[in-house]
Formats: C-alpha cells, sequence, structure tokens
C-alpha cells in the first residue's frame, strides 16, 4: 500500500504531515480548552492554551455547562445548559426530533427509489436518473423564497415540517450513492427470489436491504452531519423561538446576549458539535466494515 | 410501471419542492410581490434594478473573488495535502481524521470559534502573531501590526478564506481516494523510464485523478457561491465594515424575508441559476482536453 516516491524522507514528511494536522486541529482543540476556563483566564494577558485551575480545582471544568453549584446546593452561577433565557436543552431536542425524522425518511424514500433504478426496467429511466444528477446541482438559495410561500400556503411555517418532510421524497445523492451499491449486488441472488415467487417489493426487503447496511449507514449519517449544521433553512422556515434548532439556538445565544463571556460561547459551540463528533467516532466502524464488504466482491 | 412507481416519491418530492419553486420563482421575478400582497406583474423591472443596483454588485463581486479564491486555494491544499497522507507518513490515518473531522463541524459552530481565533485582543491567532511581529520589527526597525481580522475591510475575504480553507477535509478524503485507485504499476513504469517525482505527479497522478477534480471543482464552485452561514454570524447581517463580508446569498436572503422583497430575490434566485448552469457548462467545456478518462470517452 504504502508507497515511497513522495519528496524527502519519512521521518520529514510525517514531521509535516503532524504540522498540518495540528493546525487543522487546533480550532477545536482552542473551543473545547476555552469552554472549560473560567471568564477571568479567558480575559487574561496569557496565551495558555490550557485551562489553569483544572488541576487545583477539577470542578471548575463543566462550571461553564452546568452552572455552579455551592457546598449547600445552591446556584451560583448559571451554565450553558441551564441559561435561563435561552433553552439550550429545548433546542437540542428540536434538532434531534428534525434528525431524526429526517434521517428515516431520507433512508427510506432513498432505499425504495433507488431501487427503481437500479432493478426494475422501465421507459425513460435513464434520462429520469440523468435529472435526479442534475438536480444535485440546484443551489437552494435558488429554491428558498418560493419554498417559504409554498409551506406558508400549506400552513407549515412555524412548525419543524419544512425541515423534515422534504427527506422523506429521496435525497438526490443518496439516492445515486444506494443505487451504485445495489449495482454491485450479483443479480442471481434477486433472480432466485424472483423465481421462488418474490415481488419486487419482497426482493428489496428481504435481498438488497439487508446486504447494503454499510450503504444504508453512510445515508444515515450524510443526512445527520447535514441536517444537524443546517443554518440557513431554520432561519427561513422557523418563527418561534420554542422551535429552534441547535445551530439557529447557537447564533441567537450569540446575538441575544450581546457580550457573551468567550468561555460560554465556546461551551455552546462545543455542546452543538459534541453529537456529530460522537457520531463521527462511533460510524467510523461503519464505514470500515462498508469498505471490507465493497473490497469482498472483487 | 414497477419502475416508476418506485421512484415516484423521489418524482413528486422533485416537483413540489424543486420543480415549482423554480417555475414560481421565474414568475416571481417578473413581479412586484411583497408576499403580504398579491403578486404585481412589473415585466423587466427587476433584472433591470439588478444592474443598477449597487449593493448587487458589491455582493456579486465578493462572492466572485471569494469563489475564485477558496476553489484554486482549495484544490491546490486539498491536492497536496492528500498526496502527503497518501505516502508512508507515521500514524496517517490520525492526521487524516483530523484534517477530516472540521469538515463535519456545524457552520455555526465553526464561526464562533473562527470569532474567537481571530479576536484582535484575546485570540489565539494574533497573541501567537504579536510577539513574532514585535520582534520583527525592532530587527527591522517597521511597522508591522496583527491584522484586524474581522474588523478591516481589507482582512475580512482573506479571513473568511482561511476559515473556509479549514473545511477541505470532504474534498481531501475524496482526493485520497482517487489517488488509491491510481495504479503503481504506473508509477513504476515511468519511473523505469527515469521520469522524475515532479514528472510522475505530472504525468501520472495528475491525469488519473482529473476526473475527481473536475467533480471537486464543480461541487466547490457551486458550494462556495452559496456562502452565507459563516460571514452572516461572524459579521453581522450587514456583512462588517464596508460590507466587506456580504455575498449573494446574504442579499438574496435580505431581499426574500427581511425586505419581504420576494419578486426582486426571485430575480436574483434565476440569475444564479443561470451564472451556475453557465460557469458548469464553461468548466466542462474548457475541461474535455485536460481531463484524462480511462478508457476513452
Amino acid at each position: 500500500m504504502a508507497r515511497t516516491s513522495g519528496i524527502g524522507s519519512r521521518a520529514a514528511r510525517t514531521a509535516l504531515a503532524a504540522l498540518i494536522a495540528a493546525l487543522f486541529a487546533l480550532p477545536l482543540l482552542s473551543m473545547v480548552l476555552t469552554s472549560l476556563k473560567p471568564t477571568e483566564q479567558t480575559l487574561a494577558d496569557s496565551a495558555a492554551l490550557l485551562p489553569e485551575p483544572l488541576s487545583a480545582t477539577p470542578r471548575y471544568a463543566l462550571d461553564n455547562y452546568i452552572g455552579e453549584v455551592d457546598d449547600d446546593g445552591i446556584v451560583i452561577a448559571r451554565g450553558v445548559w441551564t441559561d435561563p433565557i435561552v433553552d439550550f436543552p429545548l433546542f437540542f431536542r428540536n434538532s434531534l426530533i428534525v434528525a431524526i425524522l429526517s434521517v428515516t425518511g431520507a433512508v427510506i424514500s432513498s432505499a425504495i427509489v433507488a431501487y427503481g433504478f437500479a432493478r426494475v426496467r422501465w421507459k425513460g429511466r435513464g434520462p429520469v436518473f440523468g435529472l435526479l444528477l442534475a438536480t444535485m446541482m440546484i443551489p437552494f438559495p435558488v429554491l428558498m423564497g418560493p419554498m417559504y410561500i409554498i409551506f406558508k400556503q400549506l400552513g407549515w411555517i412555524g412548525t419543524l415540517r419544512p425541515l423534515w418532510v422534504p427527506a422523506w421524497f429521496g435525497v438526490a445523492f443518496s439516492i445515486f450513492l444506494l443505487r451504485q451499491f445495489y449495482m454491485t449486488i450479483p443479480r442471481e441472488l434477486d433472480e432466485a427470489a424472483a423465481i421462488d415467487g418474490c415481488s419486487h417489493l419482497g426482493i428489496l426487503v428481504r435481498i438488497i436491504l439487508p446486504l447494503s447496511k454499510p450503504a444504508l449507514a453512510v445515508v444515515a449519517l450524510l443526512q445527520f452531519i447535514a441536517v444537524w449544521n443546517d443554518f440557513l433553512g431554520p432561519l427561513i422556515f422557523l418563527q418561534h423561538r420554542e422551535q429552534f434548532t441547535l445551530a439557529l439556538g447557537l447564533a441567537l445565544y450569540q446575538s441575544q446576549a450581546g457580550n457573551v463571556p468567550w468561555n460560554l460561547l465556546m461551551a455552546a459551540s462545543t455542546l452543538v458539535v459534541l453529537p456529530v463528533a460522537v457520531v463521527f467516532v462511533l460510524t467510523q466502524r461503519t464505514f470500515v466494515e462498508g469498505i471490507a464488504t465493497q473490497g469482498l466482491k472483487g | 410501471m414497477t419502475g416508476l412507481a418506485f421512484v415516484s416519491p423521489w418524482i413528486i418530492g422533485f416537483c413540489v419542492f424543486q420543480l415549482l419553486p423554480i417555475c414560481l420563482a421565474f414568475y416571481f421575478s417578473f413581479t412586484e410581490y411583497s408576499v403580504l400582497e398579491s403578486p404585481l406583474w412589473i415585466g423587466l423591472d427587476n433584472y433591470a434594478g439588478l444592474v443598477r443596483d449597487p449593493v448587487f454588485w458589491k455582493a456579486t463581486a465578493n462572492t466572485g473573488v471569494f469563489v475564485v479564491l477558496v476553489v484554486a486555494l482549495g484544490t491546490v491544499l486539498a491536492i497536496g495535502i492528500a498526496c502527503l497522507l497518501n505516502t508512508n507518513v507515521w500514524g496517517r490515518t490520525v492526521w487524516r481524521a483530523m484534517v477530516f473531522l472540521p469538515s463535519l463541524v456545524p457552520l455555526v459552530a465553526a464561526a464562533m470559534v473562527w470569532m474567537w481565533l481571530y479576536n484582535g485582543e484575546l485570540g489565539i491567532i494574533n497573541r501567537t502573531l504579536d510577539p513574532v511581529l514585535g520582534a520583527v520589527n525592532a530587527l527591522l526597525r517597521t511597522d508591522l501590526r496583527s491584522p484586524d481580522w474581522l474588523g478591516d475591510p481589507g482582512w475580512i475575504l482573506v479571513s473568511l478564506v482561511i476559515m473556509t480553507l479549514w473545511t477541505l477535509g470532504n474534498a481531501m478524503v475524496i482526493y485520497l481516494a482517487a489517488l488509491q485507485d491510481v495504479p503503481r504499476s504506473l508509477y513504476e513504469a515511468a519511473a523505469i523510464d527515469g521520469v522524475s517525482r515532479f514528472g510522475r505527479f505530472r504525468h501520472v497522478t495528475l491525469p488519473m485523478i482529473s476526473p475527481v477534480v473536475l467533480f471537486n471543482v464543480i461541487t466547490g464552485l457551486i458550494a462556495a457561491w452559496q456562502v452565507f452561514a459563516v460571514p452572516y454570524i461572524m459579521l453581522g447581517p450587514a456583512g462588517g465594515p464596508g460590507r466587506a463580508g456580504y455575498f449573494y446569498t446574504t442579499y438574496l436572503y435580505d431581499n426574500s424575508l427581511p425586505y419581504l422583497r420576494m419578486g426582486y430575490a426571485s430575480s436574483m434566485a434565476w440569475v444564479q441559476l443561470v451564472v451556475i448552469l453557465a460557469l458548469t457548462g464553461l468548466i466542462l467545456w474548457a475541461s474535455k482536453r485536460v481531463v484524462h478518462y480511462q478508457g476513452g470517452r
């Protein structure tokens, strides 16, 4: 696998790679470490990366998240999660609802549509598939104004529906990805099932889907990331604060409170990034499995 | 019929959530439409208005410069880093994950983090830069100062480009996969023929990954043209001093809901659609001679 044709010695290249990787990691590292610092330290002159009192009083570390409670159990300072003005637990719940509904919808609908493109022959399949690929190029800002009007007519503005219902009609890139994956599954398997009297739906559910788990996981992951990160969609379609998603809530937190201390802002940002990071770490194995499965076919 | 039945969810979704909005935008673009009242036909006035609108041109120019810088620098850096992480460096899976992770960070959070890094007095960048520039100034009797990253109109675009390059991990991973697909035999043959390292990159690597470069350039262009969340949060809705961080999508958004000029916004939407299609067509046409497809076309 490894090639030695690169420039410079292996040690020099490793050093360069480590330096570049460190530069990419620094912003997130700074975010997490700042979120653990008390306010005075973020304002102090020293550029120290590490939170100072971490060693002295470990209890400090999570103050910015859950607030500070004295020995008698009385709340002295509010953390991000317990902020009385900006309700992060609620935003977190909203984001989770949108993510679950839209990931479920995207996986189910894309899996069905992809089957129509990969396994059933019908007139006009080629051109329609070409159209599907072309729609991936349509920028969301071009659609957002009229979509607002459509959702307003449907009475959906001010609800979470505009953020997850469209995913139930298939996501172009996911359909493409699954179609490519289905094509690698040997046709003999569904032909044998068809002889046994299996319908198309039966073949999809009993043969294709069980073999496509890694690809379905990738679709779920991509949809989760896209929805969790979306800012413009919620900004346009949501109206009431009770419906805000985490991304929108974070922006509100920063603008609303005016001079939010940096350590609290970084704690809030860490809360938004955390689920994505956790999902990434958990699904890395699925990715490897997916690659391994594809490797077996050769 | 069965095939169409399977595909029908997407066809319905496409008609309702894409085709209908595009057609509506086309119609609205010839009207004055405040959302609250019904659209009023005004012919080509919106398009004529765009041509005379200095804010439109400012936003378009900012976006154009941003797109060119991000796509050009992003392509070079992503290929460079992918090449480096494709060699036998120690711990490369770790470096790959570290470069990739930022591309997953929600843009709102990324904007917050970079506001903190760019902060003039407390930010880690200027805190590192200040002593270095101080030493240089003392030595060369110059008067160099750390930039006011998000406060100086001359630096705002640069700051946004640097921040955006931080998220190139996605493209890097795609290049990495493409590099791993290049047959080793090609490099070995080239090495036997006495081709230099640079020659091997130029005549083996680049042609072999060129279809992927084309794909990444087009998707990168479309994505960069939509820049919105990061400047909107970092610099505020107005785009900061001198509107230096005011972009096409920002103006499109402002016109549609905050200003309630849906007709005008729709004309911008159609201009964007046509520009994107034209640029993509231009790139595809220009790439015909450069991009190498294995086994002919």
